[in-house]
Order: structure tokens, then sequence, then C-alpha cells
């Protein structure tokens, strides 16, 4: 690994990331019914749970964020085995990690595509759902910046699932289960930040929490999924 | 760019590949350099595909080491990712863009600054002229390997290594990966091909190598 990080470093980047992202976009755009699928889940299935509880505001209010922030992961956790696993099966995986350019870059560009088709729209829908479950504007806001902030470490977290399962039999359902465990904290810290500020209390702790797990998982994820997409390779 | 401007060797000292329990092959050992083609020969299950992504990088040997330029090189290497350009099973190619911009996505990623009429050409020289701008879903099997062979013109390594090119290509598409083939080695690069038929190309440059099945 050594010579190979060293050579790494010294490759360029950004354009690593621009090429992986503008591809990855470019491909999502062609099949538009795919992310379409997935925002309909999200809204569908935030929009069921007023009908399956009560319509009193005071459950609703209390329910919403937790409602939304678990519809985001399970949104998140529905495309995450599109992320890969095309590449892989199609062997343009193999072609990127044979590529000059350093790995971790270019999975870093096709993570930010993932965040860009999925948890962006998730994040900007948030607010217009919210308003089903008598969240009052403040609550929408914070909602929707602590779904900014948390989205982007679940298509980090999830891509390194996403790697670790890929070639395996049975990959989907083994993926929830590697995942799900790992969202739990985002999910904390941001149904969190949404439910202190309707207790009246300030968000910050929580969404500082978050952006501090962004830059953690920024970080450390590239560098896991490109080891995990060598592995996969093997 | 040009392959010639430098010498290339690829070692291969006694590498040995196991799957699970079963061994592939002992002891391969060969040497390719400028302008050499290897032609790796075998049954079906015998490994070749194995030696060639061992070759390539891609899968670490169980036993023995690769050499490149004298320097032993482990998957993924940099210094060999510089040089290889690996054609497998797999076309690598998005059904739901053109020739022309998987292509252009291709060398893009590979930093070299191809003009817009050196795809056009490239597909022209596989009688793909008329079908670059139709997504790759609706191509052939054998269209598709086409596509393959003119990246491997345009995305200038001095090293290729190709797993059974000619399978899925028509008369046609095998004289063009003949003429492709014998450019390149004539320009001092190095072939390295798995396949059940005899390559179309370069027959007095090509060693072969019969991988044997490792008895059990």
């Amino acid at each position: 690994m050594s010579v190979n990080d060293r050579s790494d470093a010294d490759a360029a980047i950004l354009p690593a990331v621009g090429w992986a992202l503008a591809r990855d976009i470019r491909v999502a755009l062609r099949s538009k019914a795919e992310l379409g699928v997935q925002l309909l889940f999200y809204v569908i299935v935030v929009s069921l749970f007023p009908l399956a509880t009560s319509p009193s505001r005071e459950v609703l209010s209390t329910l919403g964020p937790g409602v939304l922030w678990t519809t985001a992961l399970l949104a998140s956790l529905l495309s995450l085995s599109r992320l890969f696993a095309g590449d892989f099966h199609d062997g343009t995986l193999e072609q990127i990690a044979l590529s000059p350019r350093p790995l971790a870059a270019l999975v870093s560009g096709k993570i930010v595509a993932h965040w860009l088709t999925t948890g962006l729209p998730v994040a900007l829908l948030a607010p217009l759902l919210g308003a089903q479950y008598a969240l009052d504007g403040t609550v929408l806001g914070t909602l929707m910046v602590s779904l900014l902030l948390g989205t982007p470490i679940l298509s980090l977290l999830g891509a390194v699932g996403a790697a670790l399962t890929l070639g395996t039999r049975g990959g989907g359902s083994l993926l929830a289960l590697l995942v799900l465990p790992l969202y739990a904290p985002v999910l904390i810290f941001g149904a969190g930040a949404v439910d202190a500020v309707r207790a009246g209390l300030s968000a910050a702790p929580h969404l500082s929490l978050l952006g501090a797990g962004l830059l953690l998982a920024l970080v450390a994820a590239p560098l896991a999924v490109s080891a995990a997409v060598r592995i996969a390779l093997d | 760019m040009t392959p010639a401007s430098a010498t290339h060797v690829l070692d291969a000292q006694r590498l040995a590949a196991r799957r699970g329990y079963a061994t592939l092959f002992t002891g391969v050992t060969f040497r390719v350099q400028d302008g050499e083609a290897l032609f790796v020969s075998g049954p079906n299950g015998s490994g070749k595909t194995t030696l060639l992504r061992m070759t390539a990088g891609l899968t670490a040997p169980a036993e023995g080491e690769l050499r490149w330029q004298g320097d032993a090189v482990r998957p993924f290497d940099a210094r060999l990712r510089e040089v290889v350009a690996f054609n497998g099973h797999l076309p690598a190619l998005k059904d739901e863009l053109t020739p022309e911009e998987n292509l252009a996505a291709w060398i893009a990623l590979d930093d070299a600054t191809a003009r817009d009429d050196a795809i056009a050409e490239a597909l022209d020289a596989v009688a793909l002229a008329r079908q670059r701008q139709l997504p790759v879903r609706v191509l052939s099997q054998g269209q598709r390997r086409r596509i393959g062979l003119a990246r491997l013109r345009l995305v200038r390594r001095p090293l290729w290594i190709l797993d059974e090119p000619l399978t899925a290509l028509d008369a046609q598409g095998i004289e063009a990966l003949g003429a492709l083939l014998d450019a390149h080695l004539a320009a001092g690069g190095l072939c390295i091909a798995a396949s059940h038929q005899p390559l179309p190309a370069a027959r007095e440059r090509t060693r072969t190598l019969s991988l044997v099945p490792a008895a059990a």
C-alpha cells in the first residue's frame, strides 16, 4: 500500500473526483425513472404515517422528525445497491481501479453523485413533507439543515457497506444489516436536532456533532471504499 | 506517448494461482518485451483469465512475482496502472451512454487529450461510425467488443492484456483486431492475450504459453 499511497497523493485529486461525478450524474439523468422511484418511495412512506396513526397535532408533531429521518435512512439504503453494483457487473469498476488516477478520489466522485441524486432531493423535500406533521417553520428549517448535514454521511457510510458487499450473494439484505447500525448515530443526532428545537432548545450541539461526523466520514470513507473495491476485484 | 520511446519488459516469475482449495497453475514463468506478444492457451478452467488478471495487476499471485522494468509490482501498483490496458470479459460500457460518450469518458480518465475526430476515427476503424450516437444498450455483443477495440487504440498504453479478444467478433471484426495488434506490436507495444483461437496477427512475434491444469 505504501507505494500506491504515495503516488496517489501526487496525482491530481479534484479532476478525478470531477470525472466520476460527471459520469455518474450523466448516467443517472439518462435513467430518471430509477431516481423517481426512490423519491416517490420517500414521499409515500412519509405520508403513510399520518394515515396509520392519529390525526392529532400533538402526536404528529412528536412523531414527525423521527419518521422523516428514518425514512431518509431507508431511501438512502434503497439506492445504495446502485452505487457500485452496476459498475462492478459491467466492468467499469475494474477499469477505474486500473486507471492511473487515485481510486479514493474516483469513488469520492461517485459518492458525491449518489448524494446529489438521492440525499439532496430528500433534504429539500423534507420541509414540504414535514408540513403534514404539523411542524412549524423553524422546526422544518432545522429538519432540512440536519438532513443536509446528515444525508452526505449516509452516502459515505453506505458506500463503505456497498463496496464491502460487492460480489456477495444476497448482497442487498446483507448491506442493510451492515449499514443500518452505522446509520444509528446519524439518526440520533439528526432527529435530536429537530427535537431540541421543538423543545425550545438550541440545535447547535447536535448539528455540530453531525458536521464533525461528516468531516470524519469525508476523510475516512473514500479510503475504506477504495480498499474494499480492490478486495472485491481480486 | 509512443511505446517505442522506451524499452518495456514484463517478467513473470514462477506465478501460481489458487482459487479456494484448487490450484489452477504453478510455476508460470515468462518474459514479454517490446514488440512481442504472448499467446496464452489452455482448456476451460486452466486459469487463463486468472493469469491475465494477475498480469494486469488485479489479482495477487498465490506465489511468485511480477516484474515491470525489473521492479517487482504488486496488484494496483501505480507503475503498472500507468502502462496497462486491460480488455477483460466485461465491456466496461455504460448502456445509457453512446459509444462516443463512453470512449470520451475513458479518454478523459486517462488524461489523454484526444481530439474529437480521433474518437470518430477510431469508431470508423471498427465499422461503428453509424452507431456512434446510439445508446450502447441497443448494440450487439460484437459491437460492444468493437468499442473495446476502439478504446485500445485511443488510450495509448504499451501493455495490452486481452482476455478472449475474439469472442463475439465477426470476420471483419477479427480483421480489425489483427490490424490493430499488428500496428501495436510494430510500434513496440506488448501484448498478452488469451484465446481458444489463434490470434489474427503477427505470428512471428508471438510466443505461446500453454497452461496445463495442475495436478490436483
